[in-house]
């Protein structure tokens, strides 16, 4: 009973807190409000049993789309209240939405309460995979296809944010700031270290570890540290991509090891390498997802004459 | 044994309820990082409702047995994107600000 | 709770107490960062009531760990604590730079 009555508050809060988020008269409450949003979704995910995702949302969620969402902010400088609209543009869609809805509980709840049988077959299979730990093997080793497309899509959108991202507005730094966010920095390459080899056998892993080193080295960025994490620097090029090499070069040298077998199969460890195969990738991806994610959110534009943005400011800065 | 369906309807619900909200605050608006807001909210409800999908294996006492570790792997990728493209999404709005920001007084059609 | 099954009477009546104590703080201090006129008030009231509140909870579960989940509850009571003291400041400082600049 009294585990019920926390889901009802925690859902109460949740919906609450994305109304207040989506219909709140000013910019800068609708932000913040999605930022606590985001650190209730990541109690949400504690309590559904998903801890991996409650890691990796508490530092994503609440921590980089908050930053995300305030550079936006600080952007568009000098806040205005939001222009008001009419009974009309607010009545029709909230009726579209409302049978949206309804339609939407009609289906939901009709879902079958049985699980399918992906959870079985994940245990079964799971002493082949070279960690023992499920969600790390279903991402690295059984939908490996997933984990390699993802690391793609976040590459494309870094060179895709570096083309069109405006230069950065900077602010001052505090000292205070900087003292305290050099303070947390070993606390947080350790605590992504821990996470990133607790991931072979317990929740955790190269999404967190790489989300959380993120999270650090935002802080530490918009306090004017780490100036050599910036895209011109040719090593953070080649560990920004060496997430994918090296997950391309581990998959093509699995497939020529199992040449020898009458069916070759695309993403596919031998058992005997797994583990070692599933270490390297993690390593390698958790830097290129950090420094991914880093430069996603601190978007700095690179020194080359190639880039739209540059040039267009040049042209300004030349008119 | 009600309790646990009890509370899987009810994130369920929830679930469909965020969805809900967030595609208003997209139709409604009005800024643009609004509803870039929105969209981060409609896809919040779709991994709660993904992650309530797996926390039905587990059952009553989740801390035994384990949760669908597909699904979570899936929501795991989701976050990521999700957190990619609302990056690239606010340079572009940026990129748009500043653009309309340089040019202030066109000539109206 | 199913965790504290085997605690004596007058341990789970200590840990009750200080649970409670630490809901009331923390009311307090949501109701004052509500009601209180400006920043610095609304500040000083978060940061206070919700470590005070934060520290109570984490006295009053105590009774129900092992003395390793002890010591990690006593970090982050300690990390918050920091990082509380700290937000506060800056923010208060922000506060005082756009003050005196209108």
């Amino acid at each position: 009973m009294s585990l019920l009555l926390f889901d009802v508050l925690l859902c109460g809060l949740l919906l609450a807190l994305a109304l207040a988020s989506v219909l709140s008269r000013q910019l800068s409450h609708a932000v913040i409000l999605y930022i606590a949003f985001g650190l209730l979704m990541a109690l949400t995910w504690a309590r559904l049993a998903a801890p991996d995702l409650a890691l990796a949302e508490a530092a994503i969620g609440a921590g980089l789309t908050g930053a995300l969402c305030f550079t936006a902010l600080a952007r568009q400088g000098k806040l205005a209240a939001s222009p008001t609209l009419s009974w009309q543009q607010r009545c029709w869609p909230a009726l579209f939405v409302l049978v949206t809805l309804f339609g939407l509980l009609l289906l939901v709840l009709q879902l079958p309460a049985k699980p399918g049988p992906l959870p079985a077959l994940v245990m079964q299979q799971l002493a082949a995979s070279g960690v023992s730990h499920p969600v790390t093997a279903v991402l690295l080793n059984f939908r490996s296809w997933d984990t390699l497309l993802e690391l793609l899509v976040l590459l494309l959108a870094l060179l895709g944010t570096l083309q069109v991202a405006p230069a950065p507005v900077y602010q001052s730094s505090w000292v205070l700031s900087r003292s305290w966010s050099q303070l947390l920095a070993p606390l947080i390459i350790v605590l992504a270290g821990y996470l990133l080899w607790a991931g072979a056998h317990q929740p955790g892993g190269a999404f967190q570890a790489g989300a959380l080193l993120a999270a650090g080295a935002v802080v530490l960025k918009l306090n004017h540290q780490l100036n050599w994490l910036a895209w011109r620097n040719i090593w953070v090029r080649f560990f920004a991509i060496a997430g994918l090499t090296v997950f391309v070069a581990a998959v093509l040298t699995a497939w020529l090891l199992s040449g020898a077998l009458a069916e070759p199969v695309w993403l596919r460890w031998p058992p005997e390498l797994a583990k070692y195969i599933i270490l390297l990738i993690e390593i390698f991806a958790t830097l290129a997802i950090a420094i991914t994610l880093t430069l996603l959110v601190v978007a700095e534009q690179p020194a080359t004459p190639l880039s739209l943005a540059r040039q267009e400011d040049d042209e300004a800065a030349d008119g | 044994m009600v309790e646990f369906s009890s509370s899987l309807n009810l994130f369920l619900a929830t679930a469909a309820t965020l969805v809900a909200i967030g595609v208003y605050g997209f139709i409604v608006g009005p800024e643009p990082l609004r509803r870039i807001v929105a969209l981060n909210i409609i896809s919040a409800g779709i991994f709660m409702l993904m992650v309530v999908l797996a926390y039905r294996s587990a059952g009553p006492d989740a801390v035994s047995t384990l949760a669908d570790p597909v699904l979570h792997a899936l929501v795991l990728t989701g976050l990521v994107v999700a957190v990619s493209a609302t990056a690239f999404a606010l340079a572009l709005l940026a990129r748009l600000g500043k653009t309309t920001a340089d040019r202030p007084e066109e000539p109206g059609p | 709770m199913s965790v504290g099954g085997e605690l004596s009477v007058i341990s789970t009546l200590l840990s009750s107490a200080l649970l409670l104590t630490g809901l009331l703080f923390f009311i307090a201090g949501s109701v004052a960062m509500l009601r209180f006129p400006d920043s610095y008030s609304r500040l000083h009231a978060v940061t206070k009531a919700d470590s005070l509140g934060l520290g109570s909870i984490i006295a009053g579960l105590m009774f129900y760990c092992n003395w390793w989940q002890n010591l990690l509850m006593l970090l982050i009571w300690l990390l918050v604590l920091a990082s509380g003291t700290v937000s506060c400041q800056l923010l208060a400082r922000f506060c005082k730079t756009k003050q005196d600049q209108a």
